[in-house]
């Protein structure tokens, strides 16, 4: 047990230098001098300045930030309606429903790209950043509604059945009780939609119509004409994004766990 | 769409139905727009594929099996042969990075436990086409890696790894390693130490421990773990789009292929219904495998 | 060879801060059952789990079978281990789990079979060969763990708390059974329990443990009668304690005095083995049944006797429990059989006499 931590711990860090030296690799390089060597020339912000003087990315951001934010919205308040209304189901009903809400989460995305694209075409609905929109909700209702129901099953039943008992009605329970001891989840849940859509390419794909680019989509198109530097300034940017994200939902966690 | 949050409902645990909680009917709205912008695409998907083509593109309500024949094509065969070669290993090589890796986590102190899951969780979070950029910024002619090797003087002229098939793989195990390592953690962590210390004092070499306790007893976290990187590589489009070469198609480039450039509806909808066939498959072997390994779960 | 199935030597195991493990030197004979006893938190599973080798000592040195177990992996030692909730193999049927060991060292494929049966009646486990464990009874669970480790023949089974989880009446049956088991088998039996009881009736010596260290070792009646210390006399068992001061010194006894009930200056006998000084203050052991309850306060010979009251009394079939008053602070327990209808018994308010002969006591320093 004891010689074999030292292997165990060996190879589990380098699956994790695995997973991130090429990302760190490509940020570093961002701030490479020569456009075309992959050799250290300098360090340089001028990648980062073409970026800002871009105006077709800033307009792949905005659709970017309204898409993920209006779909996050959508998928956030149908999920919580869900993730609340299933328990109420017999055991059996309440299976069925689960899968077929849950379903999205393992279907081919392409596929799901393609029969979301089938539909608006078929109802002659203008393909754009709407149709980009529902496409997103649909993928994020179930993310939704797992993160929620896995806080759901934690909470104390019977902190919801004193309310009840303090004679308070269902919507004075949901409202006072319930959704207060949620919330963590519901923000974490929406977060996580938030950076689902915000990074989806594949639905994004299919649904997109002329003037609705997102910014995976602009980033697509750029890394199909070729490797470049402001690729790499963009990408580092897109990372941090991230991290921010993460940083804000582990806060949130933080929160909630002081909570309780 | 990234599926992490498949991760915890894959413990499948059913509450209690009737117990408590709110009206049903709040999940009708959710239920309505999932059947709305879910199943009546799927179902669309499903009656197209049995349609005909128009002369140029779009669809002739004139039904038939013909797309299904047309899939009998060796060209077909080979891409949906290639996909499921190359998805079966990528889970593979996932596997065998995953496993140390998760039971080393299971098995380190609470505190680090944290900061690996943290660790292992944030690629999910980063964006994929940058992950995959990533591999094209190294693996290229003149990219990274070639230059070092270069540099050391281990090879003369750049060697192609990009725009290849290992180039694929390297890109496919790099994006859904997490998804293994997940599931096997939650196993390992499952795990009674106490049993893998009844193995040893019972005489077992660490390989027969492994083999023997270790591996049986992870079996739902192992399977758990390959469903979920077997399903998306299955379908992987941006991967092999961007890092495969001329050659590299899988099914999910041959939909977008049929769709968007040939404009084969139909052929494209067939293709899609069959891939998902696929999927679902598989998702009912590993369902049916894992509640039998329920049945025989210990619960101490 | 040594007569030591295991020896320790000055034994020490860190855990983080804590010395889990102190200084434990201890010599176990071939074929005794041999009990280690303490409270959780003792260290005790930690001594156990370095012996098995899950543990590796930070100082000190164990032997078994005369041979040093410094660098021998648990799957080279000649010990097998019943673990606490047995540990048994999920997903191996009671058979499958037997044999494990057997088809670890490659025991050709019939010996196995002849040696996995054998295992199992004597634990006096049928018809269950082919069940998983979890299909088992606590009990059935429990017979398996045994037999598990029995069937490789080892020179020492370690058992952690072998019987922690049956229910109260499995439990009694099992103490006899595992005994009886060992004496069969003749293989030395290392068992850690935090249950007294449980190691007094199975051992054949017994080591309590407390903090890390070894605090006495020896048969269960050396461990009753003259506890080493106080925490010996506390945890096992219950032990009523006075506390006084040496006023005179004979050859075999002394008298002290002790603050008790209406008198102050109360004396009594106390065993002297010629450790005792005039003036020395020293607490002074009587196991509750050895008291006798007496309403007059006539004296036979030289016993001790003091003023007592009932304050509570509790019927419990085979005896009666009394709760004596003795001072201001002092309250004492005393068992009395319940022999017959014709015998005396006492209710709460009862004014009477505690009698117990000078040799019953046991003294300790402060």
């Amino acid at each position: 047990m004891i010689r074999r931590r030292a292997w165990l711990r060996r190879a589990s860090v380098g699956s994790l230098v695995f997973l991130y030296l090429p990302v760190a690799v490509l940020i570093a390089f961002s701030f490479n001098a020569s456009r075309l060597s992959a050799s250290w020339q300098g360090f340089t912000l001028k990648w980062y300045g073409v970026l800002v003087g871009d105006r077709a990315l800033l307009g792949a951001t905005w659709n970017s930030l309204f898409i993920a934010l209006v779909s996050t919205a959508i998928a956030t308040g149908l999920g919580l309606g869900v993730a609340l209304g299933i328990e109420r189901l017999p055991l059996r009903r309440q299976q069925v429903v689960e899968g077929a809400i849950l379903l999205p989460l393992v279907i081919p995305e392409v596929m799901m790209g393609v029969a979301l694209m089938l539909l608006f075409v078929m109802v002659k609905w203008p393909l754009g950043l709407w149709t980009i929109i529902l496409g997103h909700a649909t993928f994020n209702i179930p993310v939704v509604v797992v993160i929620i129901r896995a806080r759901l099953r934690k909470l104390d039943q019977r902190l919801e059945e004193a309310a009840y008992d303090l004679g308070a009605t269902v919507w004075q329970a949901l409202q006072r009780v319930t959704l207060p001891l949620l919330r963590p989840a519901i923000l974490g849940a929406a977060l996580m939609a938030f950076t689902i859509s915000f990074d989806d390419f594949i639905v994004t794909f299919f649904t997109a119509g002329p003037g609705s680019t997102t910014l995976p989509l602009k980033v697509y198109s750029m890394i199909k004409s070729g490797v470049s530097p402001e690729i790499n300034a963009l990408s580092a940017i897109l990372v941090l994004l991230s991290m921010g994200l993460i940083a804000l939902a582990l806060g949130m966690q933080r929160e909630a766990a002081t909570r309780n | 769409m990234n599926s992490v949050t498949s991760v915890p409902s894959l413990e499948g645990r059913a509450s209690d139905g009737g117990a408590g909680g709110y009206p049903a009917w709040l999940l009708g709205p959710g239920l309505a727009w999932t059947t709305l912008f879910f199943f009546l695409p799927l179902a669309l998907v499903l009656v197209i594929s049995f349609a005909a083509r128009g002369t140029y593109g779009g669809v002739v309500w004139r039904f038939g099996l013909m797309n299904y024949l047309d899939l009998l094509h060796p060209l077909y065969f080979r891409i949906f042969g290639q996909s499921m070669l190359f998805a079966g290993l990528t889970t593979a090589v996932c596997l065998v990075l995953g496993f140390p890796l998760a039971y080393y986590m299971a098995r380190t102190s609470p505190k680090w436990q944290g900061i690996w899951l943290l660790l292992v969780m944030i690629p999910f979070w980063t964006n994929f086409l940058v992950r995959t950029y990533a591999w094209m910024f190294i693996l290229r002619a003149e990219g990274l890696l070639n230059t070092l090797l270069m540099q050391a003087g281990v090879v003369e002229t750049p060697v192609e790894i990009l725009y290849s098939n290992t180039a694929v793989i390297i890109g496919l195990v790099y994006g859904y390693l997490p998804f293994m390592v997940l599931p096997l953690f939650v196993a390992v962590e499952r795990l009674d130490p106490r049993l893998i210390d009844a193995a040893w004092d019972l005489y077992a070499s660490p390989w027969s421990v492994f083999r023997r306790v270790i591996l049986p007893l992870t079996k739902p976290g192992v399977i758990a773990g390959c469903i979920l990187v077997l399903i998306p590589t299955l379908g992987a489009f941006i991967t092999p789009d961007l890092l495969g070469g001329a050659r590299t198609m899988m099914i999910g480039n041959l939909i977008q292929h049929e769709y968007l450039v040939v404009r084969d509806w139909p052929l494209g909808s067939a293709i899609s219904f069959v891939l998902m066939l696929v999927v679902v498959g598989a998702m009912a072997a590993f369902f049916r495998a894992e509640r039998r390994l329920r049945q025989n779960e210990v619960r101490p | 060879m040594s007569d030591w199935s295991i020896e320790t030597r000055d034994l020490v195991k860190r855990h983080g801060a804590t010395l889990a493990v102190d200084r434990v030197s201890l010599g176990i004979r071939r074929g005794e059952f041999f009990s280690i006893l303490g409270p959780s938190g003792a260290g005790k599973t930690s001594l156990l789990r370095m012996l098995a080798g899950f543990e590796r000592p930070d100082s000190g040195e164990i032997l078994i079978e005369a041979r040093a177990m410094a660098n021998v992996p648990p799957n080279r030692r000649p010990v097998n281990m019943v673990f606490q909730s047995y540990a048994l193999f999920p997903h191996l049927t009671v058979f499958e789990n037997v044999a494990f060991g057997l088809e670890m060292r490659q025991v050709p494929k019939r010996e196995i079979g002849a040696r996995v049966q054998d295992a199992l009646s004597m634990v006096k486990l049928s018809g269950v060969h082919d069940r998983l464990p979890t299909r088992l009874s606590g009990g059935e669970q429990q017979r398996v763990a045994l037999a598990r480790a029995l069937v490789n023949r080892p020179a020492v089974v370690l058992l952690d708390e072998p019987l922690a989880a049956l229910d109260q009446q499995l439990r009694q049956e099992m103490r006899t059974e595992l005994k009886a088991i060992q004496e069969q088998v003749g293989i030395t039996f290392v068992c850690v329990t935090h249950h007294q009881e449980e190691a007094l009736t199975m051992s054949d010596r017994v080591a309590v443990m407390n903090d890390g260290r070894v605090l006495q070792v020896g048969r269960p009646q050396d461990i009753y009668e003259t506890p080493s210390c106080l925490f010996v006399a506390r945890f096992i068992g219950v032990s009523n304690e006075l506390t006084g001061a040496v006023v005179a010194l004979e050859q075999e006894e002394a008298l002290i005095d002790v603050p008790v009930l209406g008198d102050p200056r109360q004396t009594v006998r106390v065993p002297n083995r010629g450790d005792l000084r005039a003036g020395s203050r020293l607490i002074l052991l009587v196991r509750p049944e050895r008291l006798h309850l007496s309403s007059d306060g006539h004296i036979t010979g030289d016993d001790n006797q003091l003023r007592a009251r009932i304050e509570k009394a509790f019927y419990s079939g085979s005896e009666t429990r009394y709760v004596l008053r003795l001072s201001q602070e002092v309250f004492w327990k005393a068992h009395v059989p319940n022999a017959g209808a014709d015998q005396k018994r006492f209710s709460p308010g009862d004014m009477l006499f505690v009698r117990w002969k000078p040799s019953e006591g046991v003294v300790l320093p402060t």
